[in-house]
């Protein structure tokens, strides 16, 4: 049987390359990228604290289900925003989308 | 070591490095398919953690939709940084510190926690955890309203990105 520190530990590190992603890359949709691994990561940590504590309650994968739904919106805003912004300025790095910079 | 154990170490170690080659591949197009590789070793994950209902629902619109959605946008972007110049911005090695520093602050967070060698408990015979959710999620004792909520929040969403998008104001 595995323990739950495997799984902690795994989501952990999962959290932390997409962290990585989100800090280090130019491309806007790169960014995406990462928030959505660091979204898995937290549902991979509430899959497992549902099976290792009470598996009668199902509250943890409720609140899995709820994540997965606010990562579809936050997936369709974000791409959408994407390609306004590079439709008006024909640019997808995100140094470079500076509109609301005062 | 039991089969279990060495299935947990070989999907993690395919997801993580999956993912590492989504935050660090120069071409977007393969970033986007390393994203999908990823998050079919987080479904097997839930697999193993036997919540089958999500690891359908991951396979289904992580995979599906979400992935597939970020390919298009990859493929409707594409034009000005297709391979040249730095994919990662000038302070990417604090990034790299940073989510570093996360991992091992995490790691001795958790290592300090008593109930992380806990195992699991047996799943109770005849207890169907897909009917229990599918109970869960439309009672009123339950978790009816925010499943409702996140409906409408899915509705405003996929409008606000349709008249983000669609629109063309010059």
């Amino acid at each position: 049987m595995v323990p739950l520190s495997w799984y902690l530990i795994f989501a952990a590190a999962l959290f932390s390359i997409g962290l990585f992603g989100v800090l280090s890359r130019r491309n806007a949709v790169a960014i995406l990228l990462g928030i959505e691994l660091m979204l898995n990561s937290v549902n991979i940590n509430l899959a497992a604290f549902w099976r290792y504590g009470d598996v009668l309650q199902m509250t943890g994968q409720v609140f899995a289900i709820i994540v997965f739904a606010v990562a579809a919106a936050e997936v369709a805003v974000g791409l959408a925003l994407v390609i306004s912004v590079y439709r008006r300025r024909n640019t997808v790095v995100a140094d470079e989308i500076n509109m609301m910079k005062w | 070591m039991t089969g279990e154990q060495i299935i947990f170490i070989l999907t993690a170690l395919f997801t993580l490095g999956s993912g590492f080659m989504v935050v660090t591949s120069r071409n977007l197009i393969h970033a986007a398919l390393w994203l999908v590789s990823a998050l079919f070793g987080v479904a097997v994950t839930y697999a193993l953690l036997s919540a089958a209902f999500l690891a359908v629902v991951q396979v289904v619109v992580y995979i599906g939709a979400i992935a597939i959605l970020f390919i298009f946008a990859v493929m409707l972007t594409r034009k000005d940084m297709r391979d040249q110049g730095p994919q990662m911005n000038s302070n990417w090695w604090f990034g790299a510190l940073l989510s570093v520093l996360v991992f091992v602050g995490l790691f001795f967070l958790l290592q300090g926690w008593n109930g992380l060698s806990r195992t699991a408990s047996e799943i109770p015979a005849g207890f169907d955890a897909i009917s229990e959710l599918g109970d869960a999620l439309i009672s009123p004792d339950a978790y009816v309203l925010p499943f409702e909520v996140a409906s409408v929040l899915l509705v405003a969403a996929l409008i606000g990105a349709v008249y983000v998008a669609a629109f063309n104001r010059k």
